[in-house]
């Protein structure tokens, strides 16, 4: 025996394909949308990872005492706290240490606080110059002339064992 | 025999593919008859794009994109590769290609009026590509990871560290990290051969699928104002008496101009060469002079002319105000007059911005800015005297400092003013008082030099005449 299709029953079929196309679209785009957040989600982790994550601070030494004289500001070379296996001389930047007094050392960034640049001491103006756009400092690092916004960084800088060593940090970019 | 046997392939695969039934309307298409030499521009845009692509895989079989061992790379390719350094020579002036023709493709847009309706999300995905090229240019830049490069980066982070809030972050994105590192190139590597190409792909195809759904621009006449109303209809019936088909009698003069470029690129790879490797990207190597490629000298100079007090407003904002502008345009007028001589403010706005650009690229060409580290002593027949205070004071202010700023006869710097006839500007006091105190570009010199140095040292400038 056959089911009759009334009008009504016809009105009702296709109300109940609707019903299941619908459902059928819903569950396909959240099916897609959730199985591209699978991928998207710890790709963009993956990304922002080195946002999240603060290197150690590590003394580096940069030479023994006895190596700088008094009044004197010499760049010294040391190596970043953690560096990638394959990051080659790029896991090195430079400092310019100036030794005060017996005791006494100061540690500048090279990067001028203007647009980061390496600046460049002249020992006889007793000035640290930057190449980019002329920013010029006093030898204690203030800002003599030019657009530098602040005066050079100053990394932490002891001696231990006759030995001078300087604090790794992150590159100084601070804005304006 | 050999005709018929490629011409029977030809018409298997067809009939398994439908390539001719897809392709063939579209080449066939009918488009503007008065559309010639003027809308050649963003298909020599694409041919120089395709340029980038194919030398692009080229480089990138042979490029180690670590930052330990790119610039050896980059050194063999340039240097041992067979090709190599034809190669290298094709990638740059493919991109200063891009570059030119992106940018004259949209003046070109802009001018004749073609973002008005309905071509509006044409303008609106090509912008997109004008900044993808950039940043193509600038990524790319940086793959050449020298001291340049290296350099190039920091002063990258230090202005997305003006952002406010997320300033710092921004800057360690760029860095991918604390410091320039190991991770540094690769972020950037993937940027310039995956990322962007990959945006710039997806959305020449969108540019092109609109190019064919709207039709190439009429050229713009006076007195014939778009009506969006209209405008489609009216569109198709001037293409329905006037239209002549799109290949050939259009194509041939974007194929002959889009060769004609690619021949430019091939010969200037081949006479003149890729640009020079600066020194290995050791960021502990003091001595460094970072310059942006030619593309972006005129924004190094933006960065070096503006007073300080402005800068972090014209980082920040002024790009974000260039982009908004460009992007708001059709939202702006999108009917109405497309002749330029019809829209003066459009034609003076296209000619202020050729202007200021080309007026800073002279001047970052130049970047009388920048100090000179190492100038030459001045010669005897330049300071009048081998002994004595004059001859003295010449050697101090060599020795100081003063000459990496200042200029006398030709030799030094050009910071700051030129001196070579400054004695008969200042007098003694007041040369004395500028050397002690300094200025507002100027150090002051009291505490570097003795009092018989400033006496020398003005002697010197004071027989400046």
């Amino acid at each position: 025996m056959t089911q009759q299709m009334t009008p009504k029953n016809n009105e009702q079929d296709k109300a109940d394909r609707l019903d299941r196309r619908r459902f059928l679209a819903r569950i396909s785009l959240w099916a897609g949308g959730a199985s591209a957040a699978l991928v998207a989600v710890p790709m963009v982790g993956f990304l922002l990872a080195p946002l999240l994550r603060t290197k150690p601070r590590l003394w580096r030494d940069v030479g023994a005492q006895s190596d700088f004289a008094v009044g004197v500001t010499t760049d010294v070379v040391l190596e970043d706290a953690s560096p990638l296996p394959w990051a080659g001389v790029t896991a090195k930047t430079a400092a310019w240490l100036r030794r005060e007094s017996q005791e006494e050392f100061t540690a500048f960034a090279i990067n001028c606080s203007h647009l980061g640049c390496p600046v460049t001491w002249l020992p006889d103006a007793s000035l640290f110059m930057c190449p980019c756009h002329g920013g010029v400092y006093n030898r204690d690092g203030s800002v003599a002339a030019g657009p530098p916004p602040r005066p050079l960084k100053q990394y932490p800088v002891r001696v231990r064992n006759g030995r001078v060593e300087i604090e790794t940090t992150a590159l100084p970019v601070e804005g304006a | 025999m050999f005709v018929p046997l490629l011409q029977k392939i030809w018409r298997v695969v067809d009939d398994r593919t439908g390539i001719a039934e897809a392709v063939g309307p579209i080449l066939q298409h009918p488009v503007p008859a008065d559309a010639r030499w003027a809308y050649v521009f963003g298909s020599a845009t694409l041919a120089a794009f395709i340029v980038q692509v194919v030398t692009g895989i080229a480089l990138a079989t042979t490029y180690v994109s670590s930052a330990g061992d790119a610039y050896d790379s980059l050194n063999f390719i340039t240097n041992n590769a067979p090709f190599g350094s034809l190669m290298r020579g094709m990638h740059f002036y493919g991109a200063s290609a891009m570059v030119v023709l992106v940018g004259i493709h949209a003046a070109q847009t802009f001018l004749h009026g073609s973002y008005k309706f309905p071509r509006e999300a044409n303008w609106l995905s090509g912008v997109l590509l004008l900044f993808l090229t950039l940043g193509m240019g600038f990524t790319g830049q940086l793959l050449r990871w020298d001291q340049n490069a290296v350099w190039s980066v920091v002063v990258g982070a230090e202005q997305a560290a003006r952002a406010p809030l997320i300033g710092e972050k921004a800057a360690q994105f760029v860095l991918a990290g604390e410091t320039i590192g190991g991770a540094t190139l690769s972020r950037f590597f993937a940027f310039h051969v995956f990322f962007i190409p990959g945006l710039i792909f997806g959305i020449v195809g969108f540019h092109l699928f609109l190019v064919i759904r709207n039709g190439i621009s009429e050229m713009p006449r006076a007195g014939r104002p778009v009506h969006p109303a209209t405008y489609r209809q009216w569109y198709h019936e001037l293409l329905a008496k006037e239209g002549v088909p799109f290949w050939p009698d259009a194509a041939w003069r974007d194929v002959i101009f889009g060769a004609s470029v690619v021949v430019i690129i091939f010969v200037l790879a081949l006479v003149i060469g890729p640009p020079a490797l600066d020194k290995p990207p050791d960021p502990s190597i003091i001595e460094a002079y970072p310059r942006p490629d030619w593309y972006l000298l005129w924004y190094f100079a933006v960065l070096a002319l503006i007073p300080p007090a402005w800068e972090n407003w014209i980082i920040l904002l002024a790009p974000l105000l260039g982009a908004l502008l460009l992007f708001a345009i059709p939202f702006l007028s999108n009917h109405g007059e497309r002749a330029p001589e019809r829209r003066p403010w459009a034609v003076g706005a296209v000619l202020f911005v050729i202007v200021m650009i080309g007026a800073l690229w002279v001047a970052g060409e130049q970047a009388h800015w920048s100090p000179d580290f190492h100038p030459d002593p001045l010669p005897a027949a330049v300071v009048g005297a081998t002994s004595g205070p004059v001859a003295t004071g010449a050697e101090l202010f060599h020795k100081k400092g003063c000459q990496n700023c200042h200029r006398v006869a030709s030799y030094g710097g050009r910071r700051g003013p030129d001196l070579t006839a400054v004695g008969r500007r200042l007098d003694v006091a007041q040369l004395t008082t500028r050397i002690l105190n300094g200025g507002t570009n100027m150090p002051a010199f009291a505490g570097v030099l003795q009092p018989a140095e400033v006496e020398d040292l003005v002697a010197f400038l004071q027989s400046r005449q």
